[in-house]
């Protein structure tokens, strides 16, 4: 694939590097690990490999072989050679096919997936960009025009259309019995952090009753808010601890921030909360400007949302899996 | 709180982590201890760890929730299965590690050209700039843990006559930038925006991607620094 015009702020990511964060070197990888998982089965892929993560406005991509791709996340109107096509379909694309986003519909980060992954060298047992460590991914840094990404695998089955063509079946994200209680895509559910009890009673109330938007300075690393500064009823020094994906950490000006993909390993900052795992999904798809409401749940409902969310996940691996092998059976 | 020598706590840090804290304070022996158990854990992992992650006082485990409800199916939560199995590892005992402690002399540069905040520093403390040379130079620092970003150590103590609290507005540092935060003293890795007081920059590298140790400084690593021209410096 070659990059013909760069986006914003592009990298090659997948489900993170692990293991080593005792080294002070945090996992990065996709911030929207769900439907970057998605994507990958869409084109058959293992679950963990690695695929493009775009922002809007997007690269303009050319497929420099025949390839089997799909795209997951945000919607950016994409099309392929001038034609819409749809988020959420395998799509069978052509040597010097050219894939281009338009305009940003829903969501903030989309995934390219392509049969087989993408070639680049593993750096501690993962191909994620690190953008601050300057490692990972394509010479750890952001896509460039030009840029020439290499596949691993060749196209493996026959090229039989002249045209791109979408094949007949899409991926459905959402959790089936989730959705109806699971509400409006603004409403987190958080666990209590450590530092919790540190907040006022009037703090608290506001963390669970208003209503925080995303500042302009949300990104990778962290989303901050635009909130009411909170209140403390202790201004002792946290030592520095671990934090993780979703740690809702109090900032000295009382103004909160949510960690991201790129989080540092550890924070010196009191962790006020954690966004359960299962709504990572909808909030690494939220934007500057998103309004967010959190709402405090136990550990009992967090780990089942997840559990839900991860068995959808598995089924859609396994009917994707079964379609793309129905599908390319019946074309030989 | 538990019958353990050092006594602790185990929190939930979100729906896949668990934290064994030993209370908010830095020292020596408890730190100790928390390496010791981080050298325990990942000597012998349970199913479903993802990493661990030693800090002062506390140990973070991050866990994969489908992986411990799998290897462990009667409990309710997985965190509840994590922090009884955490709390299992703790009955033991930790077996004698032998602690190959190094010591690693850091050179520093503390021309101004380096060390944007040394000016301010030095006046704020009301001693010289060759005193804080000195009191900086002359003690050796037990690194506590590496955190915050790839490789960076934090370090202690300084001499109260140096300890200075963390700046109000954080500013970007240049990757090398020591800097003093509290009686904590460390070291940059990377460019990166930072609210430790700099007073000067060493031209080691302590993030390397592309060698076999990416990350130069270990916790229980034991540093001096000494003091170095900007001569020097440029020759390294």
């Amino acid at each position: 694939m070659r990059i013909i015009k760069a986006g914003i702020q592009d990298t090659i990511q997948d489900s993170g590097r692990y293991g080593n964060q005792h080294l002070g070197i945090n996992p990065t990888g996709a911030m929207d690990k769900y439907e970057m998982q998605i994507t990958n089965a869409l084109v058959g892929n293992h679950a963990k490999e690695a695929v493009l993560e775009m922002h809007f406005p997007a690269a303009t991509i050319m497929f420099s072989q025949s390839a089997l791709i799909a795209l997951g996340g945000a919607d950016f109107s994409p099309t392929i050679n001038g034609e819409p096509v749809p988020v959420l379909h395998p799509i069978i694309v052509n040597k010097n096919d050219i894939l281009q986003f338009h305009k940003p519909i829903a969501g903030a980060r989309v995934y390219l997936a392509v049969a087989g992954g993408i070639s680049v060298k593993e750096w501690m047992n993962s191909r994620s960009t690190n953008l601050k460590a300057k490692v990972g991914g394509f010479n750890g840094r952001k896509l460039k025009k030009e840029d020439h990404i290499l596949l691993r695998l060749a196209y493996p089955y026959p090229v039989t259309q002249k045209e791109f063509s979408v094949l007949p079946w899409k991926a459905d994200i959402r959790v089936p019995s989730s959705f109806q209680n699971e509400e409006a895509s603004h409403l987190f559910h958080i666990l209590p952090g450590f530092e919790w009890n540190r907040l006022t009673t009037e703090s608290k109330e506001q963390v669970t009753s208003h209503s925080f938007e995303l500042s302009q300075q949300s990104d990778r690393m962290g989303y901050r808010l635009n909130n009411i500064p909170l209140t403390t009823t202790t201004n002792e020094e946290v030592i520095s601890s671990a934090v993780s994906f979703g740690t809702i950490q109090l900032l000295p000006d009382g103004k909160l921030i949510i960690l991201m993909a790129d989080h540092q390993t550890t924070g010196g900052y009191p962790r006020v909360g954690h966004i359960i795992s299962a709504h990572h999904s909808k909030l690494a798809q939220l934007k500057s400007g998103d309004k967010i409401q959190f709402r405090l749940t136990d550990q009992q409902n967090a780990e089942e949302l997840y559990i839900k969310q991860q068995q959808h996940l598995l089924q859609l691996q396994n009917a994707c899996t079964f379609r793309i092998k129905e599908y390319f059976k019946q074309l030989n | 709180m538990n019958q353990n020598k050092f006594p602790y706590r185990i929190f939930s840090l979100g729906d896949a982590a668990a934290t064994i804290d030993f209370g908010n304070v830095i020292d020596q022996t408890i730190n100790q201890e928390v390496i010791s158990r981080f050298h325990q854990l990942k000597g012998k992992p349970f199913p479903g760890i993802i990493d661990i992650v030693p800090a002062y006082s506390s140990l973070t485990i991050h866990y994969d929730i489908l992986k411990v409800r799998q290897h462990n199916p009667v409990t309710e939560t997985a965190f509840e299965t994590v922090k009884q199995l955490l709390e299992e590892k703790m009955k033991q005992p930790v077996s004698e590690r032998r602690i190959e402690k190094r010591l690693i002399k850091i050179p520093v540069c503390y021309e101004a050209e380096f060390a944007p905040d040394l000016q301010q520093f030095i006046s704020a403390k009301n001693i010289s700039r060759e005193e804080l040379i000195a009191l900086h130079t002359q003690k050796t620092y037990n690194v506590f843990m590496i955190g915050f970003l790839p490789g960076f150590a934090y370090m202690g103590e300084v001499d109260e006559k140096i300890a200075m609290p963390r700046k109000q507005q954080p500013n970007i540092v240049a990757a090398g930038s020591v800097g003093i935060a509290g009686k904590q003293t460390g070291i940059y890795p990377l460019i990166s925006p930072g609210g430790w007081h700099i007073i000067g920059r060493t031209p080691l590298k302590l993030f390397d991607a592309g060698r076999t140790e990416p990350i130069l400084l270990r916790a229980e690593d034991t540093v001096q620094f000494y003091s170095i021209s900007k001569i020097e410096y440029e020759d390294y």
